[in-house]
């Protein structure tokens, strides 16, 4: 029996880069699978256009700045950008739509800055800003479940409307939104916003045929998806629960406290939880490692003031959801959040004691 | 965009008085002065890509090539205007009161030409708005005023403000037109407002799209599209210097060799 001395540091061999970076990949499949279930086809078409654009421009300009591409690219960071950056996308965007998106994320975003471990911006949500302060036409327009919508759009017919603006019967995207009802459906939290502006009560909204017990058809499906998703990656210990739980706990505070006030006016916790991104963004897209905080507490800092913004922006901003520019604006805090929470250093007393 | 980096970019060229007895030799003293000058004013110490001063107007302006043109036009006259008559006044002003005196130098002129846009380009002067007014507070004008001006001759002081205007000009042209065409498609749009009527036939249309790239109209554009001129001015700057800057100072010097050549 041999007794094996090996020098500091003592610890068991963690993943490689490539490997969290897949796990992280394959924990979306979930979500994934789901959203293609409910809302068709499109998000794969966008997947695969996105990846394929993000790897080559990633191999492209590592090419240009005389870089090894080969490891970069093995270590499947620009697939993952992809995969997040097509999933934020309504499934029948414009083919363009998915091509920009992923070329500013990886050559911009995360190139210019000096690549992976360096980008000061979550660069999936910095491309899908620029999506969306771009075109908002074509970034707001998300379709109804497939189980209330008007017209069912196949695989061939999801691929002519992102690639030709209409179907194989010649529907447009505007049609394909269109309910059982004949009405351009909206997305829950689109409904929400636009019926209070209209007057009517928070109440009264969720009559309305996309929500179902006080939830959104299919987006409760969707983010119980990637919330299975991300359970998996905290067991992996792939992500610590620091920022998840910070960011779902502080807008479940927010919405408890401002649902307390005037629940006509303003949503309840479960409805803010299980609509939109929230759980993607909870899980997958918060959790970056470069970009997020570093320390346990910064974490938890960094996970509420997240999630703090996201309930501020959905209530009271222009737009339905901000997980985007939630993430964004604390990325621009994460150098004050980390001076401020440095963990105690080993042998030195705690302050104050 | 504060007055501190005027500290640095004081090029004064040697402001001692030519001799008088080699009239050949202080001609060609001047003439390089003025070669330095304009090499100084439009790349080497560019007002935008390198002092980074008069960044608010450059930013806020340029969504199309005309505003900036229109902007960097009016800079320009402000700046020799304000540069010469600082440099006619440097020997009266008491060193204590010089900004305030050179601020008010450069308000008035930037009131000249507010009115003068005014009665003449009077949709451009609509165009740029408040931009007009803020030209004086544009640190590139005082800072001229305060590093070169105060210090130089009169003719030296119009020239650099001449040069000076145009590398602002250009960096400003150049902007409005990476967005112009990015978000617009088009180039020299609303060029009558600046030129007159007869200049509407100069507006090109490159592309024409439903939905436009508005980022690059929005002030992020403004942002991304001047990080890339000065990343792109970065890159040029050894080539570019080795065409200008190494020409006049090749010199033949002839030494002597100490060691072989191995």
């Amino acid at each position: 029996m041999t007794f094996k001395l090996s020098s500091s540091p003592h610890q068991h061999a963690q993943r490689s880069t490539s490997d969290l970076m897949r796990l992280v990949i394959f924990c979306t499949l979930p979500g994934l699978l789901v959203q293609t279930w409910l809302f068709g086809w499109g998000t794969l078409i966008h997947l695969v256009l996105a990846i394929v654009v993000a790897v080559v421009t990633e191999a492209a300009i590592l090419e240009l700045r005389k870089r090894n591409f080969e490891v970069a690219i093995k270590d499947s960071s620009a697939i993952l950008t992809a995969v997040l950056l097509a999933l934020s996308i309504p499934p029948l965007a414009p083919w363009w739509i998915s091509v920009i998106g992923a070329f500013f994320a990886i050559a911009i975003v995360k190139q210019l800055y000096g690549g992976l471990g360096f980008n000061l911006f979550n660069p999936a949500m910095a491309a899908y800003v620029v999506l969306l302060i771009s075109f908002p036409v074509q970034m707001t327009s998300w379709l109804p479940p497939e189980s209330l919508t008007q017209y069912q759009a196949n695989f061939a017919d999801a691929l002519s409307v992102i690639f030709t603006g209409f179907s194989n019967d010649g529907y447009s995207l505007q049609q394909l939104q269109l309910g059982i009802d004949g009405h351009t459906m909206a997305t829950p939290l689109d409904q929400v916003k636009t019926n209070l502006t209209l007057g009517l009560t928070y109440n009264e909204t969720l009559e309305s045929p996309v929500f179902a017990g006080g939830l959104g058809v299919g987006w409760l499906w969707v983010n119980l998806a990637f919330l299975a998703g991300g359970i998996i990656l905290l067991l992996q210990k792939a992500i610590s629960w620091h920022i998840p739980v910070g960011m779902l706990g502080a807008i479940a505070i927010m919405a408890l406290v401002f649902n307390g006030i005037d629940g006509d006016q303003y949503a309840s916790p479960l409805f803010h939880l299980f609509s939109g991104g929230i759980m993607l963004g909870a899980f997958f897209i918060a959790t970056d490692p470069v970009s997020a905080a570093t320390t346990n507490q910064g974490r938890i800092v960094f996970g509420a003031c997240v999630g703090f913004w996201i309930f501020i922006i959905r209530v009271f901003g222009g737009y339905p959801d901000a997980i985007a520019f939630a993430v964004i604006i604390m990325n621009m805090a994460v150098p004050l959040i980390d001076y401020y929470c440095r963990p105690r250093t080993y042998g030195h007393a705690r302050s104050g004691k | 965009m504060s007055n501190d980096t005027t500290a640095d970019i004081d090029n004064t060229p040697n402001s001692e008085q030519p001799n008088d007895d080699a009239p050949a030799l202080s001609k060609q003293n001047n003439l390089q002065q003025l070669k330095d000058i304009s090499w100084q004013g439009i790349w080497k110490n560019n007002a935008a890509t390198v002092q980074l001063l008069g960044l608010c107007p450059l930013l806020a302006v340029t969504a199309t090539l005309i505003n900036g043109l229109g902007l960097g036009i009016a800079t320009t006259l402000v700046l020799i205007g304000s540069n010469c008559t600082v440099s006619a006044v440097r020997n009266l002003v008491p060193n204590e009161i010089r900004i305030p005196i050179f601020v008010m130098i450069i308000a008035s002129f930037v009131t000249v030409i507010q009115l003068l846009m005014n009665a003449f380009t009077f949709e451009l002067y609509q165009a740029l708005g408040i931009f007009i007014p803020l030209i004086v507070t544009n640190c590139a004008i005082i800072g001229r005023a305060e590093a070169f001006a105060s210090k130089n001759p009169v003719k030296f002081a119009a020239f650099d403000g001449l040069m000076m205007g145009l590398g602002f000009t250009l960096v400003l042209v150049i902007l409005g037109a990476i967005r112009e065409i990015l978000g617009n498609g088009s180039l020299f749009k609303g060029a009558n407002l600046l030129l007159g009527d007869w200049a509407s036939q100069m507006e090109i249309t490159l592309f024409t799209t439903d939905s436009a790239f508005l980022l690059a109209i929005l002030p992020p554009g403004a942002f991304i599209g001047m990080g890339f001129i000065i990343a792109f001015k970065n890159l040029m700057n050894n080539r570019i210097e080795k065409l200008f800057a190494a020409a006049p100072t090749t010199k033949n010097i002839a030494r002597v060799r100490v060691t072989a050549e191995k």
